[in-house]
């Protein structure tokens, strides 16, 4: 497989821990441009995936391919300069910095230890921090210490700290966990803002939102595709109603 | 001036001048030069301790095997200054003059060739900071880049500290085993025993520890501090924002383990010897002690919390030698259970806030009674000044809290 046309191609899939196979076989394309949902119960490998994909977990077999380069012997940071960003389902920020600090840390600049010691907060930087803030609507909370937000800002901070790597792929885990039913309208817009010019998947869980916002929608389910495809055609595949939908 | 106040306010230079005030001039003054050198000696533990906030405090790493560099930059300088020592004119009476007493006693008959390039002093100089890196460095390396930390990165150092010592001590022929190397007398010709040279040699501590404390400094207020904190935090945010995270902490553990190494060696000039009960467990935990007390976010509060401990260790062993052990531990146990950022955290959470609350008073106070003339006056100004009053004093104790962090 060599088509270069999709943004992440994944081929045969598989990851076992100690002989169970969390992900099993898994073939998922992902055109550039795309905004992709994955749904499916709990333990179907939704997160396991994008583990894979980012690298936190190693694949037994199979390949994933990013703008056709391989992957999975890359080393993590290695894969984020790729152009990978990757939301973690709690909240990853940084707590006791201020959410300056916290965008500022992201900043893809002085990204070596002697890059870091070099590196100064140049007006190239502010400026880039306060468009970022200024589209996770924290832009008055520059100065706040992170871990004062409340858990919805505490979610848009991290998909900000992606965002000022200008990702080409962006995965969300759960991006709307925990907000409120205004935050969850408020993220919906923020993500058809940012999935402009970049490829996005986002594991959720709430339908309302996933038909919001997806472009296509693919369900997992013991660590297989039982079904990809719009919205309205997976919400009417009988075996998705019957493992998932239906419950 | 504004730019300069920043720049005061940025590397917290007013915590490091008082620092530089107490040790070069109000210590020299009211401290005859018995106690000034053993200030001094105290001081070279402080390079460490120094080391200790970088690497645990904002590293959260805990080394507990630190003494191994700053034993090894006290063997380098040692080496250099005992071969000056044993001139084959005051060792004429040895078998083969020339090499140093220990070596003759245990029958060598020649300076064995990893000696050799110690005879120089410019390669003394950077074996100093170069040995102890490099260990550092291997050590690091191997283990950050597996991903080992916290407790089993603190047992494995344990371990090299343990090592380190056994090596020292049975490979006497080569290091003096354990005695160490004793009877260092001069640096080039210079006689670093009389009292001039103590003055001179303290001065040049003080110097270089002020100097590591501002390098330190500037890493912390930078991106790599930040950085640094951020890891300790959630390390996987970091790796997953493109940043390899074992570099970062490889280099902060060989800088600390550079840091350690000057310590050494101006212990070993210092003192006047080195040996072995400065390399092993014991000592790299209480150099571990130093930085707790001290407070392991504060740089300079890790100098006093060293120069505290050792002002007790000598005031108690003076005393009470039996009991100083117990002591020291519970010192430990009762700052780390009841304080746990140490004496720079009481001073910033009690200390600062309690002088900003009386200030706060002193401006209410003024503020009553400007308004009690005022209501004399029946004038409508003193409500308005009243209400700036408390407005004004609460600026300095939020820029406090702040400068406090990273104090």
């Amino acid at each position: 497989m060599s088509n270069t046309d999709f943004a992440i191609a994944i081929e045969d899939l598989t990851v076992s821990f100690d002989g169970f196979k969390a992900i099993d076989g898994l073939n998922l394309y992902i055109d550039q441009n795309e905004l992709r949902v994955i749904i499916g119960p709990n333990g179907a490998g939704k997160t396991t995936l994008l583990d894979l994909i980012c690298g936190k977990t190693r694949a037994t077999a199979g390949s994933i391919k990013f703008k056709n380069i391989e992957l999975t012997k890359m080393a993590e940071f290695k894969r984020v300069r790729l152009g990978i960003g990757r939301k973690f389902q709690t909240p990853s920020i940084y707590e006791n910095l201020t959410v300056f600090q916290n965008l500022e840390v992201s900043f893809p600049k002085g990204r070596s230890v002697m890059g870091a010691l070099a590196f100064k907060c140049n007006d190239e930087v502010k400026a880039r921090v306060q468009v970022v803030a200024e589209d996770i609507m924290l832009a008055d909370r520059l100065d706040l210490e992170a871990g004062l937000l409340s858990h919805g800002q505490k979610q848009w901070l991290e998909i900000g700290m992606l965002l000022m790597q200008s990702p080409e792929l962006l995965m969300l885990d759960e991006p709307i966990a925990g907000m409120s039913a205004r935050e969850r309208e408020l993220t919906a817009e923020l993500l058809q803002r940012i999935c402009k010019g970049r490829s996005v998947i986002v594991i959720e869980h709430d339908m309302e939102f996933v038909k919001r916002i997806a472009h296509k929608v693919t369900v997992m389910h013991q660590g297989k595709i039982l079904a990809e495809g719009p919205m309205a055609k997976v919400q009417a595949d009988p075996n998705v109603i019957d493992v998932y939908l239906g419950h | 001036m504004t730019a300069l106040r920043d720049l005061i306010k940025r590397y917290q230079l007013a915590s490091v001048l008082v620092l530089t005030l107490l040790l070069a001039v109000v210590l020299p003054l009211t401290l005859d030069i018995f106690r000034l050198n053993l200030v001094g000696k105290y001081l070279t533990y402080a390079f460490v301790a120094v080391g200790l906030v970088m690497v645990w405090g904002y590293g959260g790493v805990l080394s507990l095997g630190q003494g191994v560099f700053f034993g090894l930059g006290g063997y380098a300088m040692a080496m250099f200054l005992k071969l000056e020592a044993s001139d084959p004119i005051t060792t004429k009476i040895q078998s083969t003059p020339g090499i140093p007493d220990f070596m003759d006693w245990n029958q060598l008959t020649a300076l064995p060739l990893f000696w050799e390039p110690f005879k120089s002093l410019p390669f003394t100089l950077i074996a100093v900071i170069a040995v102890p890196t490099l260990l550092a460095w291997i050590i690091s390396y191997a283990m950050f880049k597996r991903r080992v930390g916290g407790v089993y990165f603190a047992i494995i150092t344990q371990a090299v500290a343990l090592i380190l010592t056994v090596l020292i001590i049975g490979q006497q022929g080569y290091t003096g085993g354990v005695n160490g190397m004793t009877d260092l007398k001069t640096m080039l010709g210079w006689d670093t025993r009389t009292n001039g040279a103590k003055y001179i040699l303290y001065y040049v501590c003080v110097a270089l520890l002020i100097g590591s404390i501002l390098l330190c400094r500037w890493i912390q207020t930078g991106k790599a501090g930040t950085l640094l904190l951020a890891m300790r935090d959630k390390e996987d945010r970091v790796r997953f924002s493109g940043y390899d995270v074992a570099n970062f902490r490889v280099f902060t553990f060989c800088l600390t383990a550079a840091l350690s190494g000057i310590g050494g060696a101006l212990f070993s000039l210092q003192v006047g010897f080195m040996s072995p009960s400065f390399v092993g467990i014991v000592p790299s935990i209480e150099m571990v002690i130093f930085a707790a007390v001290g407070g392991r976010m504060s740089l300079v509060g890790a100098v006093y919390g060293t120069l505290l401990v050792n002002a007790g260790k000598t005031f108690f062993s003076e005393s009470f030698p039996d009991l100083w052990l117990f002591l020291m531990a519970a010192l430990f146990i009762g700052v780390t259970m009841a304080f746990p950022m140490g004496l720079a955290g009481l001073w910033q959470d009690h200390v600062v806030p309690w002088w900003a609350k009386r200030r706060s008073e002193m401006r209410k106070d003024k503020a009553a009674a400007a308004r009690r003339a005022a209501e004399d006056d029946a004038s409508g100004a003193a409500p308005e000044a009243a209400a700036k009053a408390p407005r004004a004093a609460g600026t300095p104790e939020r820029l406090g809290d702040v400068a406090g962090q990273r104090a």
